[in-house]
């Protein structure tokens, strides 16, 4: 038995460490990312941790990210997983309204939702076909979407004129500019860590410069991207709201039921000696 | 039971007892065909297991129980995926959105899966804590191994199927594995796949296994697992048979009958298992892309690899073994040994004991380092093959394998502890 | 103390554990029950088939008279027929050779339950699913056409059953009930709403 108590305290031991550094590392990115909303208007250095902290439960939020999405998105990249019902239901949209101000001409609200760009010209146009977005959400995580919304900056060396930092080379242009501004990215010259474990000269992202305003505000533009990622972290899994709240039943039943069933076994358990 | 005479006819009820219709007369009428009451005299009531069962005892139990939770979930999943290149990815999403629960069904698959190993992880390493392999359970101990091998394949078939990018880059890999085998490698690797790469027909044969074949050849082995365990009898944390001391009845001195006690103490152990389990399922499912890779919620390209191609967590400690190793049949070999090592324990093992409570510091240590080295491995095999990642990986796997392979050594040599009389027990 | 494992103490509470056992295994008995619900719950009509089930639209003004037009709704075939005046007064004269004129054993909607069987005059809306074991019954409109009495309606090939102009059934039919009507409406008198009236969606 001592053997199994050493094991234990040294497992707990483990286990410890483990989530105290887990800790600190939370604790370090959420202080970076406190950081990087507020700095974030200034120069975006820090772009790396910012984080989108999604909340499908917000109504109001993924009520206009989907019309963002709609007015925005809609018009390259399909949610071909989802029924316009279904958003129609899960958002608190009344019939009437999602045929006038969402449902395209032509669609019946039970079609799933299709982009009507056809995907040969997007491959000719684009260079490659503007993916399917229902589960980007799920396949990189909100973090990546939003950062990638937020990181484009104006590139005159590529066809589409923009690049971004989330996602370098991107072959989607910059379709936000007209709401989020125009700026550019300066680089520094730095020593980094490269693949084959030497260190080499590289060009590093140190800041952002506006070069010319949107329609909205550093506050305002950071609020559309929240609400679309939002919306499409709903789209991404539309089950998820349901999901949790049984999942609280579930859970406190299953208690109760172990707690009832660890009284049988102590009153039987009596008889060993 | 009926009592019968001589000849065959039913003789007269003892005095004083009446006949009874209904549940007494349906009892008797079953137990003249089927042996009702010989099986739970023998299995359950008269069935004495050690009474020293500690918290690694829960895990037997526990994977009979998820096995269950499997085929339900994956009998109900069947319903509704429609399996095809074109089509595969296509109805999980509608298993997901338009199938009224069909996100939980799913999950309880996903999470099921997982469960599994972990499960049969730590049912293994209980094994390996108290000698359970030893004789007179080698056969048990075989047949155990059988399992997992049999659950390997059946986890890495299953998780073909959703047809996501890591699905098909993964089967790639491990496919691309038997190409390794001298001579007939090449063309193992397309008579498995049936194509000149994964596709249609690989997913469509994977899913006929997966739900059809290695099911029933899961629940034959699972079987005869039972048998050999009832026949040979449970071991227990000392490590000294309870049979060897009998009381006058004829039952050990130290053993308790297996229903009620365990029945009972094992219904405990479902419940805290369910509480985690549904923890998982209805608030983490993907547990941030260890149960459900994020690639995989995008659909197959072969012209696209996943940045970091990693298998599901149950195998990244052979995978950081394969990968240790710069020759690619040299590796493939190793991880196959890896594997197939488990089998050799019952006679690795020299110990005069059983049980790692009387063994010495020797062993001791070789078992701590052993699990040191699989969980080090575990992780590295998560991670991309470079620089620091491999030098650990190739140190672990030297630990890995040194366990096995010095087994025979330092289980002669170790100093060990005197054997108890009688089981150690504290009352709870 | 003998040296047994299991030794019954005095104090063993029979009735104790027997309630911890009953609320236990009552406990348990709720948790499958609703652990079944999501499996039992799964085999309903999924979103597809709720969409593929929706209500269906008809242009009734491309009817021409005394033809009949076969829309799908819900994988089922529609008959809906354009009734001329000859054929509404045909409909009339035979209640005495009819198992159920009154429609009382047969599955309408209220409005459907009158000797026409339908919401306007001159157009029929009937399941065209024949009431005895579900083959598809064949139009047989002009009067005389199956034998000199003959009406005018619905004669079903695979059992014989015969039904009117206004889908009532006939005695000597293997089926009991009239033809089934779904619920429907009329948006505007150019179209015809399979699946939904006043009430909602079927």
């Amino acid at each position: 038995m001592r053997t199994e108590r050493a094991g234990w305290s040294w497992l707990a031991a483990a286990l410890a460490v483990l989530v105290l550094a887990q800790g600190a590392a939370a604790a370090e990115e959420a202080a970076g990312a406190k950081e990087g909303a507020k700095e974030a208007g200034k120069s975006g250095a820090d772009w790396q941790s910012w984080h989108a902290n999604t909340n499908v439960t917000d109504m109001p939020s993924v009520q206009r990210g989907a019309r963002n999405f709609v007015s925005y998105c809609l018009g390259c990249h399909g949610l071909k997983y989802e029924r316009w019902s279904r958003l129609g239901t899960d958002l608190s949209v009344p019939p009437e309204l999602l045929q006038k101000q969402l449902l395209p001409p032509g669609d019946k609200s039970t079609d799933y939702i299709l982009t009507t760009m056809p995907s040969k010209d997007a491959d000719s146009w684009f260079g490659k076909t503007p993916p399917d977005l229902t589960l980007m959400a799920r396949a990189r995580g909100p973090n990546y979407l939003y950062q990638y919304l937020k990181t484009f900056y104006v590139d005159p060396s590529r066809q589409t004129g923009a690049n971004n930092l989330r996602l370098p080379a991107t072959a989607m242009p910059d379709v936000l500019s007209e709401l989020a501004g125009l700026k550019r990215a300066v680089f520094r010259d730095d020593m980094v860590k490269g693949e084959g474990g030497q260190f080499i000269h590289q060009q590093v992202f140190d800041h952002f410069e506006t070069l010319a305003p949107g329609r909205l505000s550093e506050t305002e533009y950071d609020q559309f991207v929240r609400d679309t990622v939002n919306f499409l972290d709903y789209v991404s899994e539309p089950t998820q709201a349901a999901r949790r709240a049984l999942g609280v039943w579930v859970v406190l039943f299953l208690l109760v039921f172990t707690w009832l069933a660890w009284l049988v076994k102590r009153e039987y358990w009596r008889d060993v000696h | 039971m009926a009592v019968k005479t001589a000849s065959g006819a039913p003789a007269a009820l003892p005095a004083g007892a009446t006949a009874q219709p209904g549940k007494k007369g349906f009892w008797a009428w079953l137990n003249r065909r089927m042996p009702l009451d010989e099986f739970i005299a023998s299995q359950l009531t008269g069935y004495y297991a050690p009474k020293n069962f500690n918290i690694w005892y829960f895990f037997g139990s526990l994977a009979l129980l998820v096995l269950v939770v499997q085929l339900l979930s994956g009998i109900y999943l069947t319903m509704f995926y429609k399996v095809g290149e074109g089509s595969s990815f296509d109805s999980v999403e509608y298993i997901m959105r338009e199938v009224d629960y069909g996100w939980l069904i799913r999950y309880l698959h996903s999470t099921g899966a997982s469960a599994f190993f972990i499960v049969v992880y730590l049912h293994m390493y209980r094994a390996l804590l108290y000698g359970s392999y030893r004789a007179p359970r080698e056969l048990l101990w075989l047949i155990g191994m059988l399992i997992y091998f049999a659950l390997m394949a059946e986890a890495f078939m299953g998780y073909v199927l959703p047809w996501g990018n890591m699905s098909f880059w993964g089967a790639q890999v491990i496919v691309n594995l038997f190409g390794t085998i001298p001579g007939i490698g090449p063309g193992l690797v397309e008579w498995i796949r049936g194509d000149y790469a994964i596709a249609d027909a690989t997913v469509n044969r994977f899913f006929a296994m997966h739900v059809a074949l290695l099911p029933l050849a899961l629940l034959l082995l699972v079987l005869l697992h039972l048998v050999a365990l009832r026949q040979a009898g449970s071991n227990n944390p000392d490590g000294i048979e309870i049979k060897e001391k009998l009381g006058p009845d004829g039952h050990p001195l130290d053993g308790i009958p297996f229903h009620p006690y365990y029945t009972v103490k094992d219904v405990v152990g479902v419940g805290v298992f369910g509480v985690l389990f549904a923890i998982v399922v209805f608030f983490v499912p993907t547990l941030g892309g260890l149960f459900l890779e994020s690639p995989n919620f995008e659909p197959a390209n072969p012209l696209s690899t996943p940045e970091h191609i990693a298998p599901a967590w149950y195998f990244t400690p052979y995978y950081a073994i394969l990968r240790a190793v710069p020759d690619q049949r040299l590796g493939a070999l190793l991880l196959v040994l890896a594997v197939a090592l488990f089998l050799f324990l019952p006679w690795l093992d020299r110990s005069p004991v059983k049980s790692m409570r009387y063994k010495g510091w020797m062993s001791r240590t070789a078992l701590a380092l052993f699990t040191v080295a699989v969980l080090v491995l575990g992780y590295l095999g998560l991670q991309p093959a470079q620089g620091l990642y491999v030098m650990l990986a190739r140190l672990f796997a030297v630990i890995y394998f040194a366990y096995f392979l010095l087994m025979p050594i330092y289980t002669k040599l170790d100093p060990v502890k005197p054997l108890p009389e009688r089981l150690t027990y504290h009352a709870h | 103390m003998a040296d047994h494992a299991v030794v019954a103490d005095e104090e063993v509470d029979l009735s104790r554990r027997k309630f911890l056992t009953g609320a236990t295994i009552a406990t348990g008995a709720v948790g499958v029950a609703f652990a079944a619900v999501p499996f039992i719950e799964s085999w309903s009509p999924s979103e597809r088939a709720r969409a593929q089930g929706a209500p269906v639209e008809l242009d009734i003004s491309k009817i021409d008279p005394g033809q009949m037009a076969v829309p799908v709704w819900r994988k089922t075939p529609i008959y809906v027929v354009r009734r001329t005046p000859d054929m509404i007064a045909h409909v009339t004269g035979h209640d005495s050779e009819l198992k159920d004129p009154k429609s009382e054993d047969s599955d309408q909607p209220e409005y459907a339950k009158n000797t026409l069987r339908s919401r306007s005059e001159e157009y029929l809306v009937l399941i065209g699913v024949c009431t005895h074991l579900g083959c598809l019954p064949k139009q047989r409109f002009a009067a005389g056409e199956l034998y000199p009495n003959w009406p005018g309606g619905f004669f079903c090939p695979c059992h014989g059953s015969r039904f009117d102009l206004a889908g009532r059934v006939f005695d000597g039919s293997p089926a009991s009930t009239n033809l089934r009507v779904p619920r429907y409406s009329y948006p505007n008198p150019r179209t015809l709403l399979i699946g939904e009236d006043e009430k909602g969606v079927a």
